[in-house]
């Protein structure tokens, strides 16, 4: 019995990347809320801090949150921690021997890692690290290469670059259970892609969006302002399938002026789809439309789990919407080209913002996200200026908002 | 355009009550073959408009034997749901359009994609 409160009572060690820091928690809860397990953090927490330290959580849910997570780098069991050597010993001599021993045990190999944030070590003193943790009851065998076990120090240096203490402010020690997801932002990155516009997005940001947006697998996710379909390949790389509109007829149909340098038209398959086939996901892709944003074609009815796009602001790329201002003269035969360009007139931001949380209020199923950006002035930005829209009667969409794309009127 | 992207649009031109469904008028359709989700294709169900697609599969040549009325326990009947999948996911409208059923209006489909967009009388 005892045993097993104190297995269940094990605490985590998330180590988190020094970037994007509002987007790290809201991206950490919505992915434990995804197991439904809520986000319980020991002793005192800081936010913007590159270690946190969790629990009431299962190695399991640890891993599911790390095979999602691009904000974090990478997850301990945390054995031990103090703010200073001598402390992070009593630490690890306090914990129960029945939980390290089957990581120590004769015939396994093991190797320790030196990890030091704000502060470079030398390796004779990584080594010396190292050497000093002999009150730990290591039985293996050391292998640098493949070993079964890596265990970790960890020491914070704080996070000013320019006032690194002498020692470390605090010490983790702990055994490694997976890395997070960043090697996507690398390998999904936009240089790289096959189709990209102007204002693509990027491939980090992509992903935590979907991550806020709780996409899940065999989900349905909408963007309404699909662009080049950034968002699309990151959702249905959690394997969710995926649909978009967006206004533009060449964007859709990948044709027009190549936004790559030395290149002036695109090309003949410059498109979402092929975008997703880049990725191993075409299996995924629903379909996207030439359609506006402002009069949307969506029958009645709960039909997308998460709604996820990056609106236009009018900055880098202009919001039009179909209609005129002018009076309009009927044209005798009604024959519609199926490349005609409709006459478009301005689409101020606050209408696209009432106009997608509208939508999203009778679209989304109970319980689903959207997920946006809201340009904002820094300086007086608060929580109050993100615009609200009463759900209508059973539905309870959440809707999650991210803020400064570009600081507007700077 | 995929059937189960047809199943949800409606039309959207300004008067119209009864714009659902949209009629397909199609001059090519093609078959992708897409991985079987039984999955998914189990959670789409509950939300289509289950005699708008069997019209629409009717009207494609690709009802395959669909029933007019949705079988019950479709979640457990996984010769059932491939026919679903298969209508669903892979039958594409490649060139032609879809057609308001009270206006009469029609919205071009080209490579796979339509337009929705309407003419500034229109909105």
């Amino acid at each position: 019995m005892a045993t097993s409160t104190r297995q269940s009572c094990l605490k985590y060690l998330l180590h988190l990347a020094q970037d994007n820091l509002d987007f790290r928690l809201p991206e950490i809860k919505s992915l434990l809320a995804l197991r439904g397990k809520p986000f319980h953090y020991s002793g005192n927490f800081q936010e913007k801090t590159p270690f946190w330290c969790l629990d009431e959580l299962s190695e399991e849910d640890v891993r599911g949150v790390m095979a999602r997570s691009v904000c974090a780098k990478s997850a301990f069991e945390l054995w031990g921690h103090g703010k200073t050597h001598s402390e992070l010993k009593t630490s690890l001599l306090k914990y129960p021997t029945e939980n390290m021993s089957p990581f120590m045990c004769k015939d396994s190999t093991y190797r320790i890692n030196v990890y030091t944030f704000n502060k470079t070590l030398e390796f004779e003193d990584r080594i010396k690290r190292i050497d000093s943790m002999d009150y730990l009851p290591f039985e293996g065998t050391v292998n640098l290469k493949s070993p079964q076990h890596i265990f970790c120090l960890l020491e914070d240096y704080g996070t000013d670059p320019n006032d690194i203490p002498e020692h470390p402010n605090y010490i983790y020690f702990g055994r490694w259970i997976a890395d997070g997801q960043r090697e996507l932002i690398r390998s999904h990155s936009v240089k790289n892609r096959h189709f990209i516009g102007n204002t693509s997005m990027d491939a980090g940001l992509s992903f935590i969006m979907a991550n806020h947006a709780k996409v899940n697998k065999n989900d349905l996710v909408f963007d309404p302002f699909v662009g080049t379909g950034s968002l699309l390949v990151a959702c249905s790389h959690f394997r969710a399938y995926v649909c978009g509109t967006d206004i533009d007829y060449n964007t859709i149909h990948g044709r027009g002026r190549s936004s790559r340098k030395n290149k002036t038209w695109r090309g003949p398959d410059e498109n979402i789809r092929a975008n997703l086939r880049q990725y191993g996901t075409e299996d995924m892709y629903i379909d996207v439309m030439v359609s506006d944003a402002s009069k949307h074609v969506w029958r009645e009815a709960a039909l997308f789990d998460a709604i996820i796009t990056d609106p236009p602001y009018g900055i880098r790329e202009s919001t039009r919407r179909t209609g005129s201002h002018k009076d309009v003269i009927k044209p005798q035969d009604a024959i519609y080209e199926e490349s005609h360009v409709p006459v478009t007139q301005a689409y101020h931001l606050s209408d696209i913002f009432t106009d997608l949380l509208n939508f999203s209020a009778h679209h989304l199923v109970l319980g689903g996200r959207l997920v946006y950006w809201l340009p904002v002035y820094r300086p007086e930005y608060c929580v109050e200026m993100v615009p609200l829209k009463p759900m209508s009667s059973g539905s309870s969409a959440t809707v999650s908002r991210r803020s400064p794309a570009i600081p507007h009127a700077a | 355009m995929k059937l189960l992207t047809h199943n949800m649009l409606t039309s959207h031109v300004k008067g119209v009550t009864k714009g659902y469904p949209l009629l397909i008028k199609a001059t090519e359709v093609k078959v992708n073959e897409v991985d079987f989700n039984p999955q998914f294709v189990s959670r789409m169900i509950p939300k289509l408009e289950w005699s708008a697609l069997v019209q629409a599969a009717d009207e494609l040549g690709h009802r395959q034997d669909l029933p007019v009325e949705l079988v019950p326990e479709y979640e457990k009947n996984e010769e059932f749901l491939k026919k679903v999948h298969r209508v669903l996911l892979e039958v594409e409208v490649i060139e032609g359009c879809l057609r308001c059923p009270e206006s009469g209006r029609e919205f071009p489909i080209s490579r796979g994609i339509p337009n929705m967009l309407l003419n500034d009388d229109e909105v």
